[in-house]
């Protein structure tokens, strides 16, 4: 049945630019990517149970590596520059993880916060990254080989396909990944980690690899909102970024693969919605949050399913 | 006689000014059940918590054939091949019986960081689990979730998933606690049973099952060994009767 | 004493200074988090708050005593309302949705206060009796609102950890932090007891922020700013642990200070490159429970 609901919903995303606008086509866009984002959040707090506050940086840097990696007034090669870029991201996952995954619990949260501003501030006072203001990105990636252009990222039709295709491949990518050995391990692990070091498993390298995957995945969601906007700057990095896809993997339904997309489509248009009735739509937004905690423990895609235990069994047959 | 599995030398753990285990001396052959009794708080938890590797330490050494393990990672240790069951029951409540003893079995794996093939398409794996819960006799309740498991049930699925990690040395702290008569008798039986062909240490305050299935028995009282030896002696030992057995006898 | 000599003395007064201040808030922070086993993001919001109520109060009133006079009961009263509105909920609760929870609430405080006091950065004079500077040399001197900031919180910080090693209170507290169900079965009312601890760190935060005001001025980024500062505190400290929030405070205003002055390229980093160290050597932070 659930799976009937999905293949709707992609069904029906594919066919959208028939029928959508310009706006449209640019706000879905936006949102799948921040869809990937969660996800990748979601693998970390919901599947390895590691709440983390500080996920932006890994979004922020596989954003600026795309700045770093054009040229001026030229484009950078796709296929070069989104593979270092997701690389990028994974080393700095890898080189934080070793650091924060010492902690747990509250700490955890307060330390992966903490990384994030740190890389906030750096971009801030950067003048290469250029400072508070960001920078732009004259010319969108080029994806040629060889003489064939197999899609233009300038075009806002394709610029969605490859977003909807970007939101997919991670989807089916972290349902292979949760059936796996590797998968069945970090759950394992979120359920109780003292049983799985009792069994033997070495899971602070578990806990590595998921944060590096995750790391990896926000990365490529990075690179891909850069080169949608056009540009980057430090809120990339910031404490709201990291708070929004927060809010989206939580509220969605953590523990699920669908409930962070759910989510991200769910809070990003209602911040549209809010944001056309009032300047100051932070604050109904907020009391939206709270409400929704306080009613709604187990989130949207969440209903009717402990969040707590997310079945090591295929997640969503 | 053969050579111990486990063995610890003056084995001591000291919580600031607490000295919560002292100067222990204990030794572990295969194919025997060897019991620790004592009261409570003689430090018998602490003990375990020692040679599966939960606490480091704070002098003494602890050798697996031969090997000094004292100071090693849980995880390294339990590699090793000495499994534990925990005093309050530590298994994944939320997954099913079986699933709580693949990820055991999956354990035994060299490694598990592998991405791509389902893990349940391991079959060896998945054999060894249901293997285990028969032999605990759970095989009935395999689809159930832990949670929905009587307290039991899941003292038994936690021994379960100590065996599917194919131990040396299984630990069992206090696995009877909370227990019926009729379930005490099912485990003290799988119990004995394991022994042919493990060591196994166990803690426990039910003298009946002690006295039935031990081969020796070591007493502690405040983190230390009062004595040591067969069940017979302890039995007849004033020391013991005095500090522990109130000064009654125990039915055999 | 030579110049640079001066300098580097100065340095160090101000880098106390921050770290004393910080103090206040981390103090809360931790105790919140110890005591009541809350983690609050909005604990930065209080900062704010009471920074902005010493402006709008300084304005209404044209004096900064009176204004902290008022301001302090008017914070309390408001960190009363929102336990009993919300934190009272998150006792039992996950830390995500304490997070959560705690993130909605920074979003309502901050566009409350937009919305009621604006989006500008603003000044608050100093008391006119505080005003001047000591001088050292010719060149150098010393603003004696500064001495005074960290005299004032070196005071609060002495009673606090007098209140707690010493009285009834205290001691309540600490047994609660150690085992709630025993609190409660002896008879004290565990609610109120946390009811008073939030309050406290509440108030502390908001009264760091009127007295930094006048130094600091008032700006709309500025809970957010001290909030993450006061985690790295938490973090290298060790959480529940005032002595530890008090060393990691000092350090970290030093730390700031220092890297300011002397390496200004990497100033905003000295704070997190002092986490990462301590995270390396003692995960569970300085005096931290592991």
């Amino acid at each position: 049945m659930r799976r009937a609901l999905l293949l709707l919903g992609a069904a029906a995303l594919a066919l959208f630019p028939l029928v959508g606008g310009a706006f449209y086509l640019q706000l879905l866009a936006k949102i799948m990517l921040m869809a990937v984002f969660a996800m990748s959040l979601d693998l970390l707090m919901g599947f390895t149970g590691l709440v983390s506050l500080g996920h932006a940086a890994f979004f922020g840097i596989g954003a600026y590596a795309l700045y770093l990696l054009s040229p001026e007034y030229d484009a950078a090669d796709f296929w070069v520059s989104a593979p270092i870029a997701i690389s990028a991201a994974t080393l700095a996952a890898l080189a934080i993880g070793v650091l924060v995954l010492r902690t747990s619990g509250v700490y955890f949260i307060m330390a992966t916060l903490a990384f994030a501003q740190m890389f906030f501030y750096f971009a801030t006072g950067s003048k290469l990254l250029g400072g508070s203001d960001g920078v732009s990105i004259n010319v969108r990636p080029n994806p040629a080989i060889l003489g064939w252009t197999p899609f233009d990222l300038g075009n806002r039709v394709q610029f969605y396909y490859v977003a909807l295709a970007a939101m997919l491949a991670t989807y089916l990518l972290l349902r292979m990944v949760l059936r796996s050995l590797f998968g069945h391990a970090i759950q394992g692990i979120r359920a109780s980690e003292q049983r799985m070091r009792a069994l033997g498993y070495p899971v602070f390298r578990y806990k590595l690899a998921a944060f590096a995957i995750a790391g990896a995945l926000a990365g490529l969601a990075g690179y891909l909102s850069a080169a949608q906007y056009g540009s980057v700057n430090p809120e990339f990095f910031g404490w709201q970024m990291s708070g929004t896809v927060l809010m989206m993997v939580i509220l969605g339904g953590i523990g699920t693969l669908y409930g962070p997309i759910l989510g991200a489509f769910g809070l990003t248009l209602l911040q549209e919605l809010l944001t056309e009735l009032t300047k100051h739509w932070l604050l109904p937004m907020g009391v939206f949050i709270i409400l929704a905690v306080l009613l709604l423990p187990q989130g949207i895609g969440g209903l009717g399913l402990a969040w707590r235990s997310p079945r090591p069994e295929p997640v969503d047959d | 006689m053969t050579e111990p599995v486990l063995r610890t030398e003056t084995l001591s753990k000291r919580f600031g000014g607490l000295a919560a285990v002292s100067d222990v001396a204990l030794d572990l052959r295969h194919g025997e059940v060897h019991a620790v009794i004592g009261p409570n708080g003689a430090g018998k938890t602490t003990l375990i918590n020692l040679l599966s590797g939960d606490l480091a330490p704070s002098s003494g050494s602890i050798l697996f054939e031969g090997r000094e393990i004292a100071g090693l990672a849980a995880d390294r240790i339990a590699r090793l091949g000495i499994a534990r069951s925990f005093q309050r029951t530590t298994i994944f409540r939320d997954f099913s019986a079986f699933e709580n003893c693949r990820l055991a079995a999956q354990a035994r794996l060299p490694t598990s960081m592998r991405f791509v093939r389902p893990a349940l398409s391991q079959r060896a794996v998945s054999d060894a689990a249901r293997r285990v819960l028969a032999l605990v006799g759970l095989e009935a309740a395999a689809e159930r979730r832990a949670s929905a498991l009587s307290h039991g049930e899941q003292r038994q699925l936690e021994i379960a998933m100590t065996l599917a990690t194919k131990p040396k040395v299984l630990l069992l702290d206090e696995p009877l606690a909370g227990m019926g008569a009729e379930e005490s008798r099912h485990i003290v039986a799988l119990i004995a049973a394991l022994a042919e062909r493990h060591a196994v240490l166990l803690v426990e305050h039910d003298m009946d099952a002690v006295f039935s299935i031990a081969r020796r028995l070591t007493v502690m009282v405040n983190g230390r060994v009062l004595e040591s030896g067969t069940p017979e002696a302890i039995r007849e030992s004033a020391a013991v009767q005095e500090a522990y057995l109130g000064g009654a006898e125990p039915q055999p | 004493m030579s110049d640079s000599v001066l300098f580097f003395l100065i340095q160090v007064l101000n880098g106390v200074q921050q770290g004393l201040l910080l103090f206040l808030i981390a103090s809360g922070l931790t105790l919140i988090f110890g005591i009541m086993g809350i983690i609050n993001l909005a604990h930065g919001s209080f900062y704010m708050m009471g920074a902005y109520l010493a402006f709008s109060l300084t304005e209404l009133t044209g004096n900064l005593w009176l204004a902290i006079l008022l301001g302090i009961p008017l914070s309390v009263a408001v960190g009363l309302a929102l336990e009993f509105l919300l934190f009272a909920r998150l006792y039992r609760r996950d830390h995500l949705y304490q997070v959560l929870l705690t993130y909605g609430l920074i979003l309502i405080m901050e566009e409350a206060r937009s919305l009621l006091l604006g989006d500008d950065v603003h000044g608050v004079a100093k008391p006119a009796f505080l005003e001047f500077s000591i001088p050292l040399t010719e060149t150098l001197s010393y603003p004696v609102y500064r001495l005074f900031m960290s005299a004032i919180c070196l005071l609060v910080a002495l009673l606090l950890a007098l209140a707690i090693r010493r009285t009834r209170l205290g001691m309540t507290i600490r047994a609660g932090a150690a085992n709630r169900e025993m609190v409660s079965v002896l008879g004290i009312d565990i609610g109120l007891v946390y009811r008073v601890v939030f309050a406290l760190g509440v108030a502390l935060a908001a009264f760091a922020g009127m007295i930094a005001a006048p130094v600091a001025s008032v700006y709309p980024g500025m809970g957010s700013q001290i909030l993450i500062v006061s985690f790295v505190v938490v973090v290298i400290g060790g959480i529940g642990s005032i002595k530890g929030a008090f060393l990691g405070s000092l350090l970290i205003g030093l730390a700031d200070t220092f890297g300011q002055v002397y390496a200004p390229q990497i100033a905003g980093m000295t704070v997190y490159m002092l986490m990462a160290a301590v995270l390396l050597w003692r995960p569970a932070g300085l005096f931290g429970r592991t």
